[in-house]
């Protein structure tokens, strides 16, 4: 007889169990190794902090109330209960702090197949560490990280998220269309995209640019109004070189992330042996504030389940 | 030589003309031509299905790219794939049709306050009815969507049409206009980004052709 369990959720049996735990064991080393220390929050947080950090409480999609009739949200990821810490706890202590977490998440399924409504975020937050110093350190430790858990093909792309929002803003596109060209681009429509440009005789920038992707060399082919965005990817470029990871960096300048408070740099993880996103992250140097202490801060979160369907398949390769 | 981008062809309407395209392309389609039961062709790198099955496997990465119709999308709305291009062909209208002569959907609404729609696009004919602010009863069907309205079961519908013909045959005519339809290239996301190269020299060659 069967029981059935909510979709989007999952029983671990011994045998993939003592593989995820291998696997996050192997993460957990290299992160407390570079001085990132673990920590651990409830999977419940009151729901108007979480909006503090995010209007949309980042995404939350479960809230029930407690005994006094409070309304506490289940969390869906660790970023703001880290800035909820930092505030809270280290309001005095001397940055940076670098955290890491291995901990649940959860979301809204949205349709059945293949979403997670509970997954398992492995991540680090780097706070006190502008750009693009902070975003150099985080990068090479997640690539590395991922290397010694086993993953040899991964790439890690870097766009920034406010670059097209300055663009629509320098090619003068009146403020009222913005977010149909926004919303095209977080649905990836590049099509519709173009099919708005053309409408609107706007110049081709806004089209060429969201598919520019690849090398440090794309980052020559996008000047005029995005110059000062791009002129921190290149800054960027050139600290990852130092740290001999640059080979693994892929710049897109069409990348955007759908959470709301990244400011600047924002990340995504790839492996060629999966078809979806290994993870992803940013640059939020507001977060922190909204919470009562100025700091800028950086951080990725990698999807635990995803990259050990990365590794299976590395290993299957070799 | 391994082909380096593997390509979902729909099956169906759309499937002469995307293989005349992969043509010009220099990818050799003359096997997927004569072979109407195989799926895969590892040689070329193609493998067909029908369309609607197109963004599944793009989104998981079985296949790198794909062309499908923007109805298919539509109808998909919360894939996560890259719609690249516009290609052109394929054109035909998403619309809301209904019985010759007398106003069925009209007045269903006047005076049940709901209309009943026949489609195979639920969630397009349910966004379309909500986005204009009128209640309507969805009624899937897998089959022939024109016999829906003739045996009293709706009155409405919503599908797709080329000319318009065999709306015309069944007695029905076209009341609203919801989307202009044509073939879409789509990558996935990873690839988009893995094989930007190949993906980008591809799409440079069919803007040029």
């Amino acid at each position: 007889m069967t029981h059935p369990i909510p979709p989007g959720t999952r029983d671990v049996l011994p045998d993939e169990m003592r593989e995820l735990r291998a696997l996050t064991d192997r993460l957990r080393a290299a992160f407390e190794h570079a001085g990132y220390g673990e920590v651990w929050t409830p999977s419940l947080e009151y729901e108007e902090v979480l909006k503090t950090g995010d209007e949309r409480a980042a995404g939350a999609g479960y809230r029930l109330f407690d005994e006094h009739g409070e309304v506490l949200a289940m969390r869906s990821d660790m970023t703001i209960p880290i800035a909820r810490v930092v505030a809270s706890r280290y309001a005095e202590a001397q940055p940076p702090f670098r955290f890491c977490y291995f901990a649940h998440a959860y979301r809204e399924v949205q349709r059945g197949a293949g979403q997670q409504r509970e997954f398992l975020q492995g991540g680090i937050e780097l706070i006190g560490v502008p750009a693009p110093q902070g975003e150099a350190e985080v990068i090479s430790l997640c690539v590395s990280a991922l290397e010694e858990a086993g993953l040899r093909r991964h790439r890690l792309g870097v766009g920034d998220g406010q670059l097209y929002r300055h663009l629509l803003e320098a090619f003068e596109v009146p403020e009222e269309r913005h977010f149909e060209f926004l919303e095209a681009l977080s649905r990836r429509d590049l099509a519709g995209l173009e099919m708005r440009v053309r409408q609107l005789d706007l110049p081709d920038l806004l089209v060429r640019l969201p598919q520019l992707r690849g090398g440090p060399e794309i980052l020559e082919r996008a000047d005029g109004p995005v110059a000062g965005g791009v002129g921190n990817l290149r800054a960027l470029h050139a600290l990852l070189e130092e740290r001999g990871v640059a080979d693994r960096v892929i710049f897109d300048l069409g990348l955007v992330r759908e959470l709301g408070y990244y400011t600047g740099a924002v990340f995504e993880l790839y492996d060629p042996a999966v078809g979806f996103a290994l993870g992803g992250g940013g640059r939020y140097d507001e977060l922190i504030g909204k919470f009562g202490r100025q700091l800028p801060a950086c951080g990725i979160a990698l999807d635990v389940q995803r990259v050990h369907m990365a590794q299976a398949a590395e290993e299957r390769a070799e | 030589m391994t082909p380096t981008l593997t390509i979902a062809v729909p099956r169906g309407a759309l499937f002469t003309a995307t293989l005349d395209l992969l043509d010009s392309l220099g990818i050799a389609t003359a096997q997927v031509r004569s072979n109407e039961r195989k799926l895969l062709f590892a040689d070329a790198g193609i493998v067909t299905m029908r369309p609607s099955d197109v963004p599944t496997y793009v989104e998981h990465g079985a296949a790198d790219i794909g062309v499908t119709g923007k109805d298919v999308l539509l109808e998909q709305a919360e894939r996560e794939v890259y719609e690249l291009l516009d290609l052109g062909f394929g054109q035909c209208r998403m619309v809301v049709a209904a019985r010759e002569g007398d106003d069925a959907l009209g007045e269903s609404l006047r005076r049940l306050g709901r209309v009943r729609v026949a489609t195979k696009y639920p969630r397009v004919a349910a966004r379309h009815f909500a986005d204009t602010g009128r209640q309507a009863e969805i009624v899937e069907v897998k089959g022939s969507v024109e016999l829906a309205p003739l045996t009293g079961l709706v009155e409405g519908i919503v599908d797709l049409t080329a000319t318009g013909r065999t709306l015309a045959e069944n007695h029905l005519e076209i009341v609203e206009e919801i989307a202009d339809c044509t073939a879409r290239l789509i990558a996935n996301p990873v690839a988009h980004k893995l094989k930007a190269a190949e993906i980008d020299s591809l799409i440079e060659r069919i803007r040029a052709g």
